[in-house]
């Protein structure tokens, strides 16, 4: 940890130039959920500059706030003045953890995220909770309705958990399907492999389809994302040269990765690391080859999936890839690439789901009120199926369903392709 | 505030409905424009009988009351520069009752008015007022400052629109007055009273307001004049010529320059206007033939080229220039004032004359934009707050763009209205009989002097 005189401050910019327009308030998710100041982009831009210009005390209440924020990034959209509300209160929190630092912070992003073996280890009673039966039988009993709320929608965010992590499982080099035109490295997150191995394991079939030569090193480590949120920064940095390092190594074209909070904070490297002199080449050239596999499925020459889906299918746009990599109409192109799919637009499709990581752990209220928001647009779009590809919002999304008991499937747009892909035509 | 006092309010609104931290009461103290000054409790209140049980208790305990709606007031209106309790009216957002037969809704004030206009439009029907802040600003605040907007020019403003109202007298009681009639000559105009009154006379906490059907057609021209002087004069040639446009928005050089600077949106950049010109209407070929007319004139009068936009991408550009402006100024320069002086429309030229020399003279950039089709002007000095020099040389601009307008026959405010910013101007603006009159209806409805005091009218 720095010392207290070489602190890194928050930008000035991103709070002096607020001229207190309020236009942010409109798209807020907590600010619509809450209607006070306080919950709002403008009241945490406001804040930060009293505490840090010393009208007003850096108190816990204070830096509450700016956990409050779910970073679904809408203001720093709609800001006319182009400041970046949400970017201020993450650097707010890094603030927090230079001046306080705490001990359990560090033991979970240094030590545990940043190792992939020693998550698997942790997470290993949760898939046994699963492989024993134990969870078919809570749920064939009814013993989930004995959980308090909270507990229980923590329970509803878990997929079908895989056997093993995919991580463990993943050949480091998938060969394509016929000739190699690319070869290309598939950054494999920590949900991904942990909770949606099946998905991961879609997204390099449908590379190998489309003539992509897979690499996924085994040794690359968590983006850094968790950590960042928690206001650790400097531990993201360590992540970020370790991970451009490892993809540096295997000579390949493009970086993919199917899950959006990884892939925006991959393309954030660049930027992150601009000050060191050592690391701001490679760290723009890293961020400037990494692409969603929506993005990278669109610029190539995609082979039209021949089995169809019918179904009625509903996108929901991640925050970290609508906003975070401005990644629009990638994923509703491939979807509608399917035969059989009918596309239907939901209302408030950019609208976060209320997952931001884990506010559903952390601020369960609010996180719930905007999930009901999202599930009654789900609902409205009259959707079999919601993709969405991101496992944050797979998780929210998952526990909205089970709240609703709804038959409305959730999976990542990869998934349907793949599926398509295996189907052959009908 | 006292203890018990506290725990009144939160009997009254519920515990959810009282913020008094230092981090809430921190943001509860601006508006839209620099001014700042901490309240000493927030109330939400979600019902008019609420409101009207926080006024009781307030004026039994003399304390000031600040309605605020979202916080984007341009005049210090909701600013509570002596304490007291902000009353904010966000969560009394519903509607109540759309009545699409006799073209008229019934709302809550605190709802955003962007909401309404997108409720009110699945239905076909149209509520035309469009201040900016339409997204970050309520119904209610609309009311309490007679917002205009762009459209006002052929639709009229917000205070054309309201039919009836429900306030909550600084004693508690609830007035009702208006109705689902047009026309309603019984008693004493109330609703006009309390249109435009800033929170000094009671809160509004209910509104029916009128609609009209959605216009189908929608024209949008540009016309970029080399001189601003001509750009000025067309305004009122094109009024002149019996055509009421929706809105004509004038834009000058120091503000094409700072858009440009600030996004790139391929304005010009050699000339020293433009106009932004908008037809509507049911008929398709009448409001072809309006934009054409329209077009002729501006070219007559000195426009190099006039373009009409081809479809909704083309139009939403041209709104997207007009509105990136303030926050174009904001980003050129650390701090901006922006007034809304209004004037005859055959003095609008003048005025523009004018303001040019002023900046001239003091050295400051002015940019100058505005609904200019309503003589609504909207001069933006541009400086920096932290050198003292400028604060006082933009002061003494202020003052001056203030008796530019006087002196042609105009008005300090046009639609932002006077909250504390434009106060030290208002005894020369208004008729010494006209404002006894209006103070002695404040003294008479809020005797007390708890509802927003300082604000609107001089003490």
């Amino acid at each position: 940890m720095s010392q207290k005189n070489d602190l890194h401050k928050p930008s000035e910019n991103e709070y002096l130039s607020c001229i207190r327009c309020g236009l942010c308030l409109s798209n807020c998710p907590t600010y619509r959920e809450y209607l006070t100041e306080t919950a709002s982009p403008r009241g945490r831009v406001a804040l930060a500059r009293k505490g840090l210009e010393g009208d007003l005390k850096l108190t816990p209440n204070l830096y509450e706030q700016m956990y409050a924020c779910f970073d679904c990034l809408a203001c720093n959209e709609i800001c006319p003045v182009g400041i970046r509300p949400a970017d201020l209160a993450l650097e707010m929190r890094y603030f927090q953890e230079q001046m306080n630092p705490k001990r359990w912070k560090g033991t979970l992003f240094s030590g545990l995220l940043s190792k992939p073996k020693s998550m698997e280890r942790v997470t290993f009673p949760l898939r046994l909770y699963q492989m024993l039966g134990v969870r078919r039988l809570v749920y064939a009993l009814g013993l989930r309705l004995l959980m308090p709320g909270q507990l229980r929608d923590m329970e509803a965010m878990l997929p079908h958990l895989p056997q093993r992590p995919l991580r463990s499982v993943l050949p480091e080099i998938t060969e394509s399907h016929g000739r190699s035109a690319r070869k290309v490295g598939f950054f494999l997150g920590c949900a991904q492999s942990l909770l949606f191995a099946d998905e991961s394991a879609a997204t390099v079939r449908v590379l190998a389809r489309n003539g992509c030569t897979v690499i996924t090193p085994r040794d690359a480590k968590c983006c850094g994302m968790p950590a960042m949120g928690y206001g650790r920064q400097d531990t993201v940095l360590d992540m970020a040269r370790h991970n451009i390092e490892v993809f540096e190594k295997s000579g390949i074209e493009k970086i993919i990765t199917d899950c959006a909070t990884c892939g925006s904070t991959l393309k954030e490297y660049g930027k992150l690391l601009s000050d060191d002199p050592r690391w701001a080449e490679r760290a723009k050239s890293f961020s400037g080859r990494v692409r969603d596999i929506s993005e990278f499925l669109m610029e190539i020459p995609i082979i039209k999936p021949e089995g169809a889906i019918d179904a009625r299918i509903t996108y929901h746009d991640p925050c970290h890839l609508r906003r975070g990599q401005d990644v629009r109409q990638e994923p509703r192109e491939l979807i509608k690439m399917i035969n059989g799919a009918e596309f239907v637009e939901m209302n408030e499709a950019d609208w976060c789901c209320g997952s931001a990581g884990s506010q559903l752990i952390t601020h369960y209220g609010t996180s719930l009120k905007v999930l009901n928001r999202k599930m009654d647009n789900v609902e409205g779009s009259g959707a079999d199926i919601i993709a969405s590809g991101c496992p944050g919002c797979q998780m929210q999304l998952n526990v909205g369903v089970r709240r609703r008991r709804s038959k409305i499937r959730v999976v990542h747009p990869v998934l349907l392709l793949d599926e398509a892909y295996s189907k052959k035509g009908t | 505030m006292e203890e018990k006092t506290v725990k009144e309010l939160k009997k009254i609104v519920g515990r959810d409905g009282v913020l008094h931290t230092p981090e809430d009461l921190a943001v509860y103290g601006y508006d839209g424009t620099f001014e700042d000054s901490s309240p000493d409790i927030v109330v939400l209140p979600e019902t008019t009988e609420q409101v009207s049980r926080i006024l009781q208790l307030a004026g039994r305990e003399r304390i000031p009351v600040v309605t605020r709606g979202m916080g984007s007031g341009m005049a210090g209106a909701s600013v509570p520069y002596r304490g007291g309790i902000v009353l904010t009216m966000t969560r009394m957002n519903r509607i109540i009752e759309l009545d699409e037969e006799n073209g008229m809704v019934l709302v809550e004030s605190g709802i955003i008015t962007a909401e309404l206009q997108a409720e009110v439009e699945k239905k076909g029907l149209y509520y035309p007022p469009d201040p900016s802040s339409n997204r970050q600003s309520t119904i209610g605040g609309n009311i309490a400052c007679n917002a205009g907007g762009p459209r006002c020019l052929k639709y009229g403003v917000t205070g054309d629109y309201v039919l009836g109202l429900t306030v909550v007298l600084p004693d508690g009681r609830i007035l009702k007055t208006g109705g689902k009639t047009i026309k309603d000559v019984v008693g004493y105009d109330l609703k006009s009273l309390f249109t435009g009154s800033e929170g000094t006379l009671g809160v509004i906490t209910e509104a029916r307001l009128k609609l009209i059907a959605k216009p189908d057609v929608i024209h949008t021209a540009s016309a970029e004049f080399p001189s601003l002087n001509d750009a000025s004069r067309t305004v009122n040639a094109i009024l002149s010529a019996g055509i009421v446009p929706v809105t004509l928005e004038l834009i000058d050089d120091t503000a094409i320059a700072c858009i440009e600077e600030a996004m790139s949106l391929g304005l010009p950049r050699d000339v020293e206007a433009m106009l932004i010109i908008e037809t509507d209407g049911s008929d398709k070929d009448s409001v072809a033939r309006e934009i054409e007319r329209i077009g002729a004139i501006c070219k007559e009068n000195g426009a190099r080229t006039v373009t009409v936009a081809k479809d909704e991408d083309e139009r939403n550009n041209l709104w997207k220039a007009r509105r990136s402006i303030a926050p174009s100024l904001a980003r050129m320069s650390p701090n901006k004032l922006g007034e809304d002086i209004t004037v005859p429309r055959n003095a609008i030229p003048e005025a523009v004359r004018r303001l040019k020399d002023i900046s001239a003279r003091h050295g400051l950039p002015i940019a100058v934009f505005g609904h200019a089709g309503d003589g609504n002007l909207h001069p933006n000095v541009l400086f920096d707050l932290r050198n003292p020099d400028e604060r006082a040389t933009m002061e003494k601009m202020i003052a001056e763009i203030f008796e530019t307008a006087l002196d042609l026959g105009g008005t300090l405010s046009g639609e932002h209205g006077i909250g504390s910013l434009k106060l030290p101007f208002m005894e020369r603006a208004v008729d010494a009989v006209s404002l006894d009159v209006q103070k002695s209806i404040r003294n008479l409805l809020d005797p007390l002097g708890i509802m927003n005091p300082g604000k609107a009218l001089p003490e």
